[in-house]
């Protein structure tokens, strides 16, 4: 609220130079004036909406064909499905695919948030660590009820390494322990904040851009950062799918 | 967020202003949208929703017609090979039975070759040997012609040569005594 408030006074100087990065992220109910309640309409819920419409316009409109030599939007359905696919069988192996679903969903929601939030006046629900920490903390405790269902007590094998020297095991057992607490922490803010920082960049360039000497530089690095986010976005996508793969191995497979 | 209000100070400067803007951002580390702790409930709220539908969606209906698809292709492809293989053991085996073919109306061509040759060559042989024959009997009896016309002609050389001597010695003045002539005659016609 703040940084509103600066703009406000930025404006009212007229000085032409206003920086306010950070107001992109702001939750703001989509009809009216009012607080945000939990179940409000907010800016946040428009655009989880549209994401929803984008994975149903590739995966449910773009498969109905079901045609054996695929339309141009069956093969992008295809494309994205045999990539998840693969990633999963490849690092979970066979038992773990068939919670290929629910990360192929986690996949699409993320994809499609962080590239509809690349659209211009877009928001971005993934540059919020409120969204993130939901997906990554989800992460964790289903792949640890996964492990503890699968493997029982011996779950916990997999911070007791037996080809440690027995005098660093138990070191090497808290090590463990943390760092697999921090997974779901890292897991979510790595998301949140490539977004918000790649976000946030564009618009301070954009500010500058208000200074006619700089504007050529600014629009060509607003260019540059854009080109930048078009690949986080798709990488960071990835990155998350990927690190679900790996934990949910950890927890079918502790022994490594 | 009053106090951030007051950290705002008037400034001509257009960069100045800008730096403290910076701070104040920097500053009021609240301020970030993120850490508004009341959003949270609504964006958790709206996300639920969201995965929940997305998961129904996909896991329902299009990752089932996906899989389903690209079974079916991979079916359909491997029929298609088999189907290809079936077909190329067919050409080749096709090929073999037309070069056999081939082969064995070469190999009947070169015996009816040979055959005719053989025919040919025999047919060739008899009637050389008639001709040779034939050509025996006419030399043989050109050769007898010849040996008569000889004869015949030495006859008569040895009457033309008797009559020529006698006219002579008649015309010499000379007795013709025939046995002397015929004798004299006959010692030339050997000489």
């Amino acid at each position: 609220m703040g940084i509103t408030d600066v703009a406000t006074e930025a404006h009212g100087e007229g000085t032409g130079l206003v920086f306010h990065p950070l107001d992109q992220f702001k939750v703001t109910p989509l009809f009216g004036d009012g607080p945000v309640h939990w179940y409000t309409i907010t800016n946040a819920t428009l655009w989880m909406a549209l994401a929803v419409l984008a994975i149903v316009a590739m995966f449910v409109i773009g498969s109905r064909g079901r045609a054996i030599v695929p339309s141009r939007g069956q093969s992008i359905a295809e494309l994205f499905y045999g990539f998840v696919y693969k990633m999963v069988e490849d690092i979970t192996g066979h038992d773990g695919v068939k919670y290929f679903p629910y990360i192929f969903s986690l996949f699409c929601f993320i994809f499609f948030a962080n590239f509809l939030g690349l659209l211009p006046l877009s928001f971005s629900p993934t540059s919020h660590i409120a969204v993130t920490a939901v997906l990554g903390f989800g992460v964790f405790i289903i792949v640890t009820m996964i492990g503890f269902v699968k493997n029982g007590i011996g779950f916990l094998g997999m911070f007791w390494l037996k080809d440690a020297p027995l005098a660093l095991r138990p070191i090497i057992a808290i090590i463990e322990v943390i760092s697999y607490f921090v997974r779901p922490v890292s897991h979510s803010i790595r998301l949140a904040g490539n977004i918000t920082a790649g976000h946030a960049m564009i618009k301070v360039f954009a500010g500058f851009a208000a200074i006619a000497a700089v504007a050529p530089v600014s629009v060509v690095a607003i260019a540059a950062v854009y080109g930048l986010e078009v690949l986080v976005a798709g990488i960071q996508a990835y990155v998350f799918t990927i690190l679900t793969c790996i934990y949910l191995k950890d927890a079918l497979h502790p022994a490594h | 967020m009053a106090d951030e209000h007051n950290t705002v100070e008037h400034v001509a400067d257009a960069a100045e202003h800008a730096v403290d803007m910076a701070h104040g951002a920097e500053a009021g580390g609240a301020a970030m949208p993120q850490l508004d702790p009341t959003t949270f409930s609504n964006q958790i709220f709206w996300l639920l929703v969201t995965l929940v539908v997305i998961y129904l969606l996909l896991s329902k209906i299009a990752l089932p017609r996906i899989a389903a698809v690209l079974a079916e292709r991979s079916g359909t492809i491997t029929n298609d090979l088999a189907a290809a293989e079936e077909l190329k053991a067919k050409a080749v085996a096709a090929e073999e039975a037309y070069n056999k073919a081939l082969a064995d109306a070469r190999s009947e061509a070169a015996r009816i070759v040979d055959e005719t040759k053989a025919e040919i060559q025999s047919q060739l042989n008899a009637e050389l040997a008639k001709a040779d024959d034939e050509i025996a009997a006419k030399t043989a009896e050109g050769e007898k012609a010849i040996a008569a016309i000889r004869d015949n002609a030495l006859s008569s050389v040895t009457d033309v040569a008797t009559e020529t001597a006698a006219a002579l010695v008649a015309a010499l003045g000379g007795q013709a005594d025939d046995k002397a002539i015929a004798a004299a005659v006959a010692a030339q016609m050997k000489g």
